[in-house]
């Protein structure tokens, strides 16, 4: 793989697109809730994203490769660390020098993954479907609706919710673990690690919170 | 007291391994886990069996070389000891203890509880060291001033015994604690910086050819290590290697 054979390069790159698919998570966590806040602005922003050229032009090709990218990695790396241990213990205390979170990864990483195939086919996949192939006259009023319809399910909305629980776990050790990839570990990581903690914690709690809110006020109706 | 012991038997690298178990008794809770084992082999000796290799030398906790995955841990289930200081006061009568030998693909095992470190060695000889003319004209160490906070970051890392618990804690079974205290040593000093770049980038990919695992920063080396090696020395080797990367 040239530059990215090295254990290093492979962590390095690993913590930058985390980093990157972070930041993203943040604006979505955003403009989500402006759903729950005021729809009229929920759809005008969703209007600007689903049609500003550099937004669906770029942006979204970028977001999706670094999702593969994080992914592809991320397996790539599990193989090579299961590798180095051919035979297992027969009895490996785990908990008692890491948590969790740090060791499983790959599992949080799977059901984030799982996750974001029925997000695709919940929103993006009837997105394209709806702008590119049947080439439908935009509506700027149409995003809130859809959202609202979405969590009418208790089954998809009980998803959306143990996927998010994932993310946390998986978020409460990435974000942190970032930093030390890219080296950087001195007098400002205790600050930056707590901050990452709280976003871990934070954006995910949002996430459940809107999710929630759209289930239950349409049942209030 | 008296313990059931459960330890890893495989005659050599070739042979098919398997957990063995053993009883012994009157064992003194102000016993290092070593004279237990030493009591173990006796009772084997007497009764004509084979006795359990295991690694040891300086029994002060210096050398390194005292292994054994000891309930899951390396070196056992104390901190910032090696195995040769673990007490037998950390176990309970009627315990059952179970013993293996630190587990990696880079360290095969010998036999029984002994694997092959030399990996470590190997990653050792590609770059860490520093080049000095001892003809006569060296320079006095106390000739060069160096901040005393760097000095003591420095001689943290240097406290590395290279024994290895770090891989065998860690599920990736990676070297990365090794490696950047190895590197950190060197890196932090003026006498380090004339082989820096070479000497990251040989010892990293020597440490990726040995087949040792990804750090995924899970901080489980930190905990066992005997020495107290800090995490903060891989990230400082990770900067290095960015850095020598960069410079080619």
């Amino acid at each position: 793989m040239g530059i990215l054979s090295s254990s290093i390069a492979r962590k390095v790159a690993m913590a930058l697109s985390g980093l990157f698919l972070v930041f993203f998570l943040g604006q979505h966590f955003v403009i989500n809730l402006t759903s729950v806040i005021a729809s009229d602005t929920f759809n005008s922003w969703s209007h600007f994203m689903g049609t500003n050229g550099l937004v669906q032009g770029i942006l979204q090709p970028v977001l999706i490769f670094g999702v593969i990218f994080h992914f592809v990695m991320g397996l790539v790396l599990e193989i090579r660390n299961r590798n180095a241990r051919a035979i297992n213990y027969k009895s490996y205390n785990g908990s008692a020098n890491s948590s969790w979170a740090s060791r499983n990864m790959i599992i949080s990483g799977l059901v984030i993954l799982a996750f974001l195939g029925l997000h695709f086919y919940d929103f993006w996949v009837p997105e394209i479907m709806y702008k590119y192939i049947e080439s439908n006259p935009e509506d700027a009023t149409r995003y809130f609706p859809e959202v609202v319809h979405k969590f009418e399910s208790p089954v998809r909305t009980g998803l959306y919710v143990i996927a998010f629980v994932l993310l946390m776990l998986h978020l409460w050790h990435g974000f942190a673990s970032s930093f030390q990839s890219v080296g950087f570990n001195n007098k400002y990581s205790k600050a930056l690690t707590g901050f990452a903690k709280v976003y871990a914690i934070v954006i995910p709690l949002g996430f459940i919170f809107i999710a929630v809110y759209h289930h239950f006020n349409q049942l209030h109706h | 007291m008296n313990l059931t012991l459960k330890i890893w038997r495989q005659k050599d690298g070739r042979s098919k391994g398997q957990m063995v178990s053993y009883k012994v008794s009157e064992i003194s809770e102000h016993m290092s886990f070593l004279e237990m084992m030493d009591v173990l082999n006796e009772q084997l000796v007497n009764s004509g069996d084979e006795p359990v290799a295991f690694d040891h030398d300086c029994r002060e906790g210096i050398c390194g070389m005292c292994s054994m995955q000891i309930n899951g841990e390396p070196h056992g289930p104390d901190r910032g000891v090696t195995t040769c200081q673990l007490h037998m006061r950390m176990f309970k009568d009627g315990d059952t203890i179970t013993i293996e030998p630190f587990r990696a693909k880079a360290f095969p095992v010998i036999k029984d509880l002994v694997v092959d470190r030399t990996a470590f060695e190997r990653i050792q000889h590609a770059g860490g060291f520093i080049s000095v003319n001892t003809s006569g004209n060296t320079q006095d160490a106390n000739a060069i001033p160096i901040d005393k906070h760097v000095a003591d970051h420095a001689m943290d890392a240097a406290t590395c015994i290279g024994c290895g618990a770090c891989v065998a804690a860690c599920k990736n079974a990676s070297a990365m604690l090794f490696v950047g205290a190895k590197v950190s040593q060197y890196a932090l000093l003026p006498q380090g910086q004339v082989e820096a770049t070479e000497r990251v980038l040989s010892m990293v990919a020597q440490m990726d050819k040995e087949g040792f695992g990804n750090c995924t920063n899970t901080g489980a080396c930190e905990i066992e290590c005997p020495k107290g090696i800090s995490l903060e020395n891989i990230a400082r080797m990770n900067r290095e290697y960015l850095k020598a990367s960069l410079k080619g």
